[in-house]
């Protein structure tokens, strides 16, 4: 495992930790006001304050279990869903294939943000469960189509021919001859449903779609852009929150080109 | 006469392993040398690495690659350029991945023809594209035509048409029938060999096929985990191969006339190039194996105008033992 | 041909798709909205608007569900998206006419560049392999996973605020008359340049990645080495050979791309109130304004689906393959 790969993990696990015990460890109530209005980082408060003294630090911490759980849901989600229709078009082929197929594409190319305000705003209270299964309801379009294409691939070589040639039940030979295979193909999807789903949270939380009542990296964005953060040369209310997105992003980049090198070895660093 | 092609004492190593062994190899002018072996007995590598095609992590340690008198390894690139194709031409396996699927068969002929006769017009590339394409017995129409559209026997006409652009030197056959029928494969070597006669250009032809070498080819070499093992005029090798290897080769196919005869494989499978057996490669799987032959490589001999690389040549006594046989 | 007609016929499904969505979405989500709406905009509603309301977003007790349909397909092909509330009384269809050209204009250009300049950069990468541009890909990953609207705010803080370069808002400068005149369009190119870079700069790392991957993969390929061996030149067989082959996941995926690319134009637009259908969504979003959010899902979907369409073409052209009979 090349030192990317490490570095991804290394940091992905750093902002797990953080989501696990970032509410215990902030120094102070993300919500709770003070008098120390709109200050710079100091000893006191380490990412600074916004216009009515809340401490950022805090709130970026314990954002960072509002992110953390919505990406992970989604993505467990999600793939699930783009398993059961990729590998089911895949492997059954004919009109069934054509129709899951006709569904994935629809679901893939409409463009999931406007669709998902529209919907998050009709919602009588937008809260993060929620927001969680409509996201992952965008989702599962692109791993169930990369599924499909494996499938296809994987139903005509031999051992899968081999299988059903000795009467092996369609559920079995899916699930011990097929999936197994399919591994790193869903374990990449996973990935990048992760990255999906955190960032169309953050987003959606940045405009304001999403209840403000959790706390999560994009709420402390909109609450700065609100504020006129900008304009006031507040740099630090933004910047921490949009480096920790960077920052988790790009990890699970980094774990997915892990997975990828790990796959086809034609991408693997050339050993001069 | 000074041969066309000198391969002197070529390796070529991947990475740690060694595929090529210290090889040598001549091609005279006009003539056909086949090249014949098992998967992975380096035949290919050693034409690749002979052309610097080898990709990564394929290296040459040593030996050097003469073409009239020039060593091939020393050149510069652009020098190595010039004489690409003008006089050292490859036709590869015709399957789908030879010819690149996004542009015209046309197109393909008249690359060749744009980057080494810059002082050809349009018009005159075109009409030779026409010229080639019916030299091989492909309809003129067919220029146009993307690979996809054409039959696997078309393709590999194709890759000869290509190949025999610029009246080449050598050409060098890697496999070239193996992805067809046994119909379509005698047409096409047939047409090739009557080619030859009529342009005068030598030929390398690698298969693993040695029913089609002993048909086709003047000189045969064969090689075995890297090495040559014998090398000899085809008709020699037909009626009485020498190495125990090139024996099993030639029992593995059955002959169209003559008494028949039982068929004999050679049991076991080829070396591993991580783990090769000490001394001759082949003995592990040699009926006739000495114990020396588990312990010394044999070099290659020459022995009754041809070359053999096995201890059984001393052993016979009868032959001229030069004075460094004992390797 | 047949492959055009086959995705013609599946951008015209999902267009219907959608559509259905924006017809069935309000109906089916707990509450009322129209009463929501209503009582938001107590008398200022006529018969006629709030006739148009019911049939855009209504339960009317009075018809079938299917009638209902009916009447929103009427509506639709009127062109009666609905009045705007945050534009009131104007029609929602006008408020679309009138930013919908800036929309365009900042994402085509900004998707052209990044593709070709990313798609480029993706070919020099993939062909030198294990050479400097390969340490490229760690900074083009972590750009890429900036979030675009945080991009563009980081600019506006450095472009604007602390270095008044470029303004921080806006399609052209207030008090300007739309009209083409040289100092109209140059204020739109000057307001144009902080949201442009900021959209090329977070989506340029996505083809750049694409496309080395792909050369990688086609630089293995039998035919790369027939061409080396032919003794083509070095330019020739990247692009022509290699290249060629190797951009054309890129133009098939292009479609997922640019769902993704303007969900984050539309933010960038949000950040800069540059005048297109971001900002007029954002806008809408604070005042629950229905109307004007679905009209422009509808708009935007259909925009990406032309694009989906043209880039369909394109791989057509590219590809021989696709040209197969049946």
């Amino acid at each position: 495992m090349n030192f990317k790969t490490r570095l991804g993990l290394g940091i992905l696990a750093f902002f797990t930790l953080l989501a696990v015990i970032g509410p215990w460890i902030a120094p102070y109530d993300p919500s709770a006001m003070s008098d120390d209005l709109l200050s710079p980082p100091s000893g006191a408060h380490w990412f600074g304050t916004t216009t009515t003294g809340q401490d950022i630090f805090s709130q970026v911490l314990v954002g960072t279990r509002g992110v953390m759980v919505v990406g992970l849901v989604c993505g467990v989600l999600a793939t699930l869903l783009s398993i059961v229709v990729g590998v089911t078009a895949g492997f059954l082929g004919g009109a069934a294939d054509e129709a899951l197929s006709a569904l994935s594409n629809v679901f893939l190319v409409i463009p999931a943000l406007p669709l998902i305000i529209i919907v998050a705003s009709m919602l009588p209270s937008a809260d993060t469960v929620l927001i969680a299964a409509v996201i992952s309801l965008t989702a599962w379009a692109w791993g169930a189509r990369v599924l499909r294409a494996q499938t296809l691939s994987l139903r005509r070589r031999d051992f899968v021919e081999a299988a059903r040639a000795s009467g092996e039940r369609t559920w079995r030979i899916i699930v011990f001859e097929v999936l197994p295979n399919l591994t790193a193909v869903i374990a990449s999807g996973f990935v990048g449903t992760v990255i999906f789903a955190v960032m169309l949270q953050i987003t959606l939380s940045f405009v304001g779609v999403v209840s403000l009542s959790t706390w999560n990296w994009g709420t402390v964005l909109f609450w700065a852009q609100s504020n006129q953060a900008l304009g006031q040369g507040a740099w630090w209310w933004f910047v921490p929150a949009g480096l920790c997105i960077a920052l988790l992003g790009t990890a699970l980049a980094l774990v997915n080109f892990g997975i990828d090198e790990y796959a086809n070895p034609r991408l693997r660093k050339v050993r001069a | 006469m000074s041969p066309v092609l000198e391969i002197r004492s070529l390796s070529v190593d991947y990475g740690s392993l060694r595929a090529v062994h210290d090889v040598s190899l001549s091609l005279g002018a006009g003539e056909v040398l086949g090249l014949a072996g098992e998967s992975g007995s380096g035949k290919s590598t050693l034409a690749y690495a002979a052309t610097r095609l080898l990709q990564p992590p394929g290296r040459v340690p040593s030996g050097e690659v003469l073409f009239k008198g020039q060593d091939l390894l020393a050149l510069s690139e652009r020098q190595l350029r010039e004489l690409r194709w003008t006089e050292i031409a490859i036709v590869f396996q015709g399957a789908m991945n030879a010819l690149n699927p996004v542009i015209s068969v046309g197109a393909q002929i008249d690359d060749v023809l744009r980057a080494h006769r810059p002082a050809m017009t349009r018009a005159a590339r075109a009409g030779r594209g026409r010229e080639l394409l019916s030299l091989v017995g492909i309809p003129v129409d067919r220029l146009s035509s993307y690979p996809h559209q054409l039959s696997g026997g078309m393709r590999q006409r194709v890759m000869i048409a290509m190949a025999l652009a610029l009246e080449p030197e050598i050409v060098i056959m890697d496999e070239p029938t193996t992805a067809l029928d046994v119909v379509v494969q005698r047409q096409i070597l047939g047409q090739l060999m009557r080619l030859r006669e009529t342009l005068g250009f030598s030929v390398v032809f690698i298969t693993h096929d040695i029913s089609l070498l002993v048909e086709f080819s003047d000189r045969i070499a064969i090689m075995y985990g890297g090495r040559v093992v014998e090398e000899a005029p085809a008709a020699e090798i037909y009626r009485a191969a020498r190495h125990p290897y090139s024996q099993g080769l030639l029992g593995s196919f059955p002959a169209l006339r003559g008494p028949r005869r039982e068929l004999r494989g050679i049991p076991g499978s080829p070396p591993d190039l991580r783990s090769m057996p000490s001394g001759c490669p082949f003995h592990p799987r040699c009926a006739s194996a000495l114990d020396v032959c588990g312990e010394r490589m044999p070099s290659l001999e020459p022995v009754d105008g041809r070359r053999v690389a096995c201890w059984l040549e001393g052993a016979r006594g009868a032959v001229q033992i030069t004075p460094q046989s004992t390797g | 041909m047949t492959f055009l007609l086959r995705r013609a016929l599946f951008y015209l499904i999902t267009l219907w798709a959608a559509i259905t969505a924006n017809f069935l979405l309000p109906r089916l989500l707990p509450g009322d909205p129209v009463q929501a709406m209503i009582t938001k905009l107590g008398g200022r509603l006529n018969s006629d608007a709030m006739a148009s309301l019911y049939i855009l977003f209504g339960l009317d007790e009075k018809k079938s569900i299917w009638a209902q349909y009916v009447d929103y397909w009427g509506a639709l092909a009127r062109g009666d998206l609905g009045l705007s509330f945050t534009f009131f009384p104007t029609p929602v269809a006008d408020v679309l006419a009138q930013s919908l050209p800036w929309t365009l204009g900042l994402v085509g250009v900004t998707t052209v560049i990044a593709f070709l300049l990313g798609t480029l950069l993706g070919v020099y990468a993939g062909w030198k392999r294990g050479s400097w541009l390969d340490n490229l890909i760690p900074v083009t990953t972590f750009l890429s996973s900036i979030p675009y609207f945080w991009l563009g705010l980081i600019a506006i803080s450095v472009f604007s605020v602390t270095f008044p370069l470029l303004p921080a808002s806006g399609g052209y400068a207030a008090g300007l008359v739309p009209e083409w005149s040289g100092e109209f369009v140059g204020s739109v190119l000057e307001h144009a340049v902080l949201p442009g870079i900021t959209i090329v700069i977070s989506s340029v790392a996505g083809w750049i990645l694409g496309m080395r991957n792909m050369m990688v993969t086609v630089t293995a390929e039998d035919y790369v080495l027939v061409a080396r061996a032919k003794g083509l030149s070095r330019r020739r067989i990247m692009f022509a050979y290699a290249a060629r082959n190797a951009v054309l996941p890129s133009i098939s995926g292009f479609a997922l791309s640019l769902g993704f690319i303007v969900g984050g134009a539309l933010l960038v637009e949000m950040v800069f109130s540059y005048p297109g259908l971001g900002y007029v969504l954002f806008q809408g979003i604070g005042a629950k304004d229905y109307p004007l959010m679905q009209g422009v899902f509808l708009v935007i979907t259909l925009a990406v689906l032309v694009a989906n369409l043209l880039a369909d073409v394109g791989y057509l052209l590219l590809d021989p393959r696709t040209r197969r009979e049946g």
